[in-house]
């Protein structure tokens, strides 16, 4: 038995499939933003006095590494409205990638933290600075460099983890491929296409994330 | 009225009995240099000064504040005393002009382009003015220390400390650091440095503090006490450096 | 209202834990076979087989696993291979796990001091006894704990068979779902039990890594 293969029929339906795509890169560009932003609160938890505040930031971060993003999604998604807090498919996509995305980061961004010479805090706080300002203005900027390659990839991975939020209806990438190929049944086809199209969203994430980081972590003399 | 005053200073790192009854008063102006071996407790001294270190027993008051580790204790003495490391401890995301500019900014609020001023006029001090808009990495060590001696400078301290600051320097940088040292001393700042640079305490310092074991061992006139040192100890340590 | 008592939950979910735990211990093997053959390929000195193994570990690192699955679940339909959803599981996950160990390992390889090569060059071994007897030994014991942790993310991978159907933890979790209509305390189990699976190789990874630098200071 032979298989013409037809793309040509995915044409019919290269509007739900930009739509898709377009929901991804909505999804992913929210994400990694409040994702970065919970890992380094993260991070700063797990690095805090306060210890219940570290216990907490640690628990978080096992809890979230140790199991699959799509129990994660579903327990956000149907669990959390059956104790009150209501949200929608968008909402709770979003809200598990976040959290998803912030165990890492805090993980990844701690490593980068416990890497600080001693001398930098002690310059530090010799100079007057307090926690907050050293933890902010002295630690943080040179150690999400040390790890950005790190953070890089793992938002890349979330990007890619985003297919799943597909399974509560949220309508980004792999639910348009699910929902064509439910029309024109060329699901190989459908999910080939889909595939291509995370394929090259990875590359220009990776592209996007060396240039801003080229620059963020330029050293070039600046002119007065 | 001393500015700084040490009164029977006892630290402890756990068992360890590093300062044994510390007494030493300075007077604003003096420019004192803490020799003696590797751990004898010099470092330490010096870092709980300005409240790196906590001390179990006794008093240090500096420029009439109660020296501890608290943060906000910590964050007044700022005001009063610098510190310059063995290290350097530039903070590498920042330039030249941003490390100098940092403090004042932050802590004394001190405008744009006061700050900036500051800062010019603090580099112009240890020479390298043209190094404002530079990173600390395409900086020479030397280059380096110069700068951190300036960072501290623009928070106009009434006492620098520094711990060793040219040893991590190629020889040939020493010399550098040490006339801006020295200009320092001409100017007035009262210096407290940790040193093996016999030459420059002698040539520069009013005072030697020689620590042995955790306690002021022998102390006086530079000039005096190189020249004549009175416990075997103190001989012992000036022959093996010379 | 619900016929389902915990214990009837909990007992189901367990149940199908099995499966969970089969899905990844031959996800684990086949992608160990298939991650060794890449390695080899990628550490040798031929260009086209250093070509081919890097562009395989770019699709599969680069793709979501969920296309791969209904790549799989659909692609090996169309020749004519009547595929289950636990074929198709086993397979793109074998296929998705040779992708991630071969890169972690052919790192384990590379990690090690060129110096060995030469060395081993002097002493008159060639490629192969250098292979056999002085870097492979060492790379594998670098090579243990990371494997150890990306085993973690086998398990959790394997939840994504449930969606072409298979019917393993997280398939359970919602059809007991459906049934009971008790999400929270359904998924809260589910995750739980997951937690119970990855934790300790977690846990395991971290130590073996720690061990590994102090032994590696000491040495
Ligand atoms: N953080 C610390 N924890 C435990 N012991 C310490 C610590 N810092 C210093 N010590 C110990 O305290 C003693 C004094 O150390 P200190 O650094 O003050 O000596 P030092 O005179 O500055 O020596 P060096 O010339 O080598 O710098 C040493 O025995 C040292 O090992
Ligand atoms: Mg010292």
């Amino acid at each position: 038995m032979s298989y013409q293969l037809n793309f040509g029929a995915l044409l019919d339906y290269q509007d739900v499939l930009l739509d898709g795509l377009w929901m991804t890169v909505k999804l992913t560009l929210i994400s990694t933003v409040l994702g970065i932003l919970l890992g380094v609160l993260g991070a700063a938890a797990r690095r805090h006095r306060n210890a219940a505040l570290r216990h907490l930031s640690k628990a978080y971060v096992e809890l979230i590494r140790n199991t699959p993003f799509i129990v994660q999604l579903f327990f956000v998604f149907f669990g959390l409205p059956a104790i009150g807090i209501k949200m929608t498919a968008i909402e709770a996509g979003v809200l598990a990638l976040v959290i998803n995305l912030g165990a890492y980061l805090t993980e990844i961004i701690r490593a980068g933290i416990d890497a600080t010479p001693k001398g930098q805090l002690e310059a530090a706080r010799t100079l007057g600075l307090s926690s907050r300002q050293i933890f902010i203005r002295i630690v943080l900027p040179p150690a999400f460099q040390r790890v950005y390659s790190a953070v890089v990839s793992q938002c890349i991975i979330v990007m890619l983890g985003s297919a799943v939020v597909s399974q509560i209806s949220v309508p980004e990438l792999t639910f348009a491929a699910n929902f064509i190929q439910s029309r024109n049944f060329l699901s190989f086809e459908s999910y080939l296409v889909a595939a291509l199209f995370y394929l090259i969203l990875a590359f220009l994430m990776r592209l996007a994330f060396n240039l801003i980081g080229a620059r963020a972590f330029s050293r070039k003399e600046k002119t007065l | 009225m001393s500015l700084v005053s040490v009164r029977d200073v006892h630290k402890y790192f756990g068992e360890l009995h590093v300062l044994k009854g510390i007494d030493l008063t300075i007077n604003a102006g003096e420019v004192v240099s803490i020799i003696g071996r590797s751990g004898s407790g010099k470092s330490t001294l010096l870092r709980c000064m300005n409240g790196l270190e906590s001390y179990e027993q006794g008093a240090i008051i500096l420029d009439g504040m109660e020296v501890s580790t608290d943060e906000f204790q910590v964050r007044k003495l700022s005001h009063s005393v610098g510190m310059v490391f063995q290290s350097f401890n530039l903070f590498p995301h920042l330039t030249v002009g941003e490390n100098i500019m940092l403090a004042p900014k932050l802590i004394k609020r001190v405008g744009k382009e006061e700050a900036k001023k500051l800062a010019m006029e603090v580099l112009e001090k240890v020479g390298l003015a043209d190094k404002f808009g530079q990173y600390p990495e395409k900086l020479s060590g030397g280059q380096q220390q110069r700068v951190a001696i300036a960072r501290s400078l623009a928070m106009k301290p009434k006492v620098l400390l520094c711990d060793e600051i040219t040893s991590a320097l190629d020889p040939e940088l020493v010399g550098d650091v040490l006339k801006v040292l020295e200009q320092l001393a001409a100017e007035g700042m009262t210096l407290i440095l940790v040193t093996h640079e016999m030459n420059f305490a002698r040539d520069v310092g009013d005072r030697v503090v020689f620590m042995h074991q955790g306690k002021v061992h022998e102390t006086g006139d530079a000039k005096e006490v190189l020249a004549n040192p009175q416990t075997p100890e103190l001989q012992q340590f000036i022959g093996a450096v010379l | 209202m619900s016929q389902f008592t915990d214990w009837d939950i909990l007992r189901n979910l367990l149940l199908a834990a099995r499966w969970t735990v089969l899905l990844s211990l031959i996800a684990f093997a086949g992608g160990s076979i298939v991650g060794l053959l890449l390695t080899f390929m990628r550490i040798s000195r031929r260009r086209s087989l250093i070509w081919v193994t890097r562009i395989y570990i770019e699709i599969f690192q680069g793709t979501p696993l969920l296309m791969q699955l209904f790549i799989a679940f659909f692609g090996l339909g169309l020749l004519g291979i009547d595929v289950s959803a636990w074929t198709a599981a086993a397979l793109a996950l074998t296929l998705f796990s040779s992708a991630f160990l071969s890169d972690i390992w052919r790192g384990c390889v590379e990690s090690l001091p060129k110096g060995q090569w030469e060395a081993s060059r002097c002493l008159g071994l060639n490629y192969l006894q250098t292979m056999r007897y002085i870097i492979l030994p060492q790379a594998l014991r670098i090579a243990i704990p990371p494997t150890v942790g990306f085993s973690v993310q086998i398990v959790k991978g394997t939840a994504l068979a449930s969606i072409i159907g298979f019917v393993e933890l997280t398939k359970a979790g919602t059809m007991l779902n459906n049934a009971t209509f008790e999400p929270f305390k359904v998924f809260a189990l589910v995750a739980l039990i997951y937690f119970l699976l990855c934790y300790p190789l977690s846990r395991a990874s971290q130590y073996l890594e720690e061990r590994l630098n102090v032994a590696g200071k000491r040495a």
